[in-house]
């Protein structure tokens, strides 16, 4: 079997048991892996800028709002069918992340990330301004007759369910494949050594660009299906709150692999559920197993599998 | 074939080369001889566009290259390998031919070509970069440059930390690339690894070339080493 037949086999078997699981499991974790496929989602978006480009936004979340309220203001002021909304909050995040690029690219390191959480701020702070039509913090929300599908309601539990399914799966395996391209290639060599990838002749400002549109567009597309199946749009996802959590599950998950971002909201997830049915102060809990998993695990939960027992995975 | 007029550069208010001027031809190799801090890797990095350069010209085969970005002047034949080499360490050693040969959109041929050059780098295509010795990182990275097919190839360094016998190979492979046409330009500590290979030799103090010999002179004279260099 060569490295890519392998790696295939192994995101084919997670989508396959993913499929498995919305029959087998019980009611609340099925509604649960729906919430944790859109959210992987959303942590695909910033694994390819951080995991694989080596550039540590801290204001992913604009991204996600944009594809959240391109989605839902569509719908609600436009009264868009919900594909062509879909569509519209695409474009919002990509033409968010193309003007966050140009600006905050020219930094690097450490302003790159003051940069992008100073705009995720503004974004916040515009959500908030813009309260008449945007409800501010209390939000709106999308009415179930608003949230048709081509007709097929994605409310129900098998809706939502394959839905998230369908768009997890799309992203997931156009990221895998992305990744083994000539441009993810050229994106890791980015993150290995900028200044020997521009020497070789690479023009990195360029491919830094095209990987904050790609990854700000998967994010925004986070937002639009999340807006869509849990039919909420609110300014707490455009909160700092929602930078650093996506942060938090690719670290977990292993940042710079395919499967780490799924790994690490699964992770942390079912962490917090678990640790919440015991205490109120499941936080603490929560905070104990981050930091040693950071001690033990630096690259994280994929990040060790590749190191130890799969060193195909891409 | 490049062709370094009067150029003056530096980092932002501090001006290192003074006005250089050097040539080298096709199979040719020319090094650079200075103390530390004399600017020989500043030479280097203003011909790629990396320093600024504030006046003179940079032309390879007539063309400018002073005008061009950084990124452009590898695609226009000018290969370098920088002083610590700098590889991909978390890619394979194939994967970072890889990405040379994607620079100009080279094929199976060049990659042929650059594996008989490093025969040991055969042996290890798919370890990470990282973890080869010095000596295979040295020949990785040069291997690498090679991929673009440059007509000029800019050295700097390429024996520093190796063993003799490294030493050697790396000297063995640039004398095979002289012999393939391309112009190297060489800029090395070990007076003794280089004086043997070298066509010409500049002088560089201070930030100014102070004298350009050939290297056969040079070898009959070794009182003007000891002037340049206090070797």
């Amino acid at each position: 079997m060569t490295r890519f037949s392998k790696a295939d086999a192994l995101h084919l078997g997670i989508l396959a048991m993913l499929v498995i699981a919305f029959f087998v499991l019980p009611t609340y974790h099925v509604g649960a892996v729906s919430r944790i496929m859109v959210l992987a989602v959303y942590a695909i978006g910033l694994n390819l800028l951080f995991g694989y480009t080596g550039l540590l936004s801290l204001g992913h979340a604009m991204f996600f709002a944009a594809g959240m309220y391109g989605f839902g203001l569509a719908i609600k002021f436009m009264a868009a069918p919900v594909l062509l909304a879909f569509v519209l909050a695409l474009i919002a995040a990509a033409a968010l992340s193309l003007v966050v690029g140009l600006l905050a690219l020219r930094t690097a390191g450490v302003a790159f990330m003051i940069v992008t959480l100073m705009f995720a701020q503004t974004a916040y702070l515009v959500v908030l301004y813009f309260g008449e039509f945007t409800r501010g913090d209390e939000g709106f929300v999308l009415q179930q007759a608003e949230r048709l599908l081509l007709g097929f309601d994605v409310t129900s539990e098998t809706g939502r369910y394959f839905v998230a399914f369908s768009v997890f799966a799309i992203c997931f395996l156009g990221f895998a494949r992305l990744v083994q391209t000539p441009f993810g290639k050229r994106l890791i060599a980015i993150r290995e050594n900028e200044e020997r990838a521009r020497m070789l002749g690479y023009d990195v400002g360029r491919y830094k660009l095209l990987a904050l549109i790609v990854s700000g567009t998967i994010s925004g597309c986070a937002g639009a299906l999340y807006a869509l199946l849990f039919g909420y749009v609110g300014a707490t996802f455009a909160s700092v709150q929602y930078s650093i959590l996506p942060l938090l599950w690719v670290l977990l998950g292993g940042a710079g692999t395919t499967i780490g971002p799924l790994i690490g909201v699964m992770f942390m997830f079912y962490l917090i559920d678990a640790s919440s049915a015991y205490t109120n102060s499941y936080m603490l809990i929560a905070g104990l197993v981050l930091v040693l998993l950071t001690m033990f695990a630096p690259k994280g939960i994929a990040g060790i599998l590749r190191l130890r027992v799969m060193p195909w995975l891409p | 074939m490049l062709e370094v007029k009067n150029i003056h550069s530096g980092y932002g208010p501090v001006q290192v080369l003074f006005g250089v001027s050097l040539s080298v031809n096709a199979s040719e190799i020319l090094c650079l001889l200075g103390r530390n801090g004399a600017g020989k890797t500043t030479i280097m990095k203003s011909i790629m566009g990396l320093v600024p350069i504030t006046r003179g010209s940079v032309s390879l085969e007539g063309q400018p290259l002073h005008s061009l970005p950084t990124h452009r002047v590898p695609r226009m034949g000018v290969g370098y390998i920088p002083q610590g080499r700098r590889l991909f360490p978390e890619l394979t050693v194939s994967e970072n031919i890889e990405m040379g040969l994607m620079v100009r959109n080279e094929g199976a041929d060049t990659r042929d070509w650059v594996l008989d050059l490093f025969p040991r780098l055969k042996d290890r295509l798919r370890q990470q970069a990282g973890t080869l010795s010095g000596g295979e990182q040295q020949m990785l990275a040069t291997a690498r440059a090679l991929c673009v097919r440059p007509k000029v190839l800019l050295l700097d360094e390429p024996t520093e930390g190796l063993q003799p016998s490294m030493i050697e190979q790396i000297r063995q492979v640039v004398v095979r690339m002289k012999q393939e046409g391309i112009a190297i330009v060489l800029v090395e500590q070990r007076v003794d690894a280089v004086l043997s290979i070298a066509d010409k030799v500049t002088f560089v103090e201070n930030g100014k070339d102070v004298q350009t010999i050939g290297a056969a002179d040079l070898r009959d004279d070794p009182e003007l080493l000891r002037s340049r260099l206090g070797v």
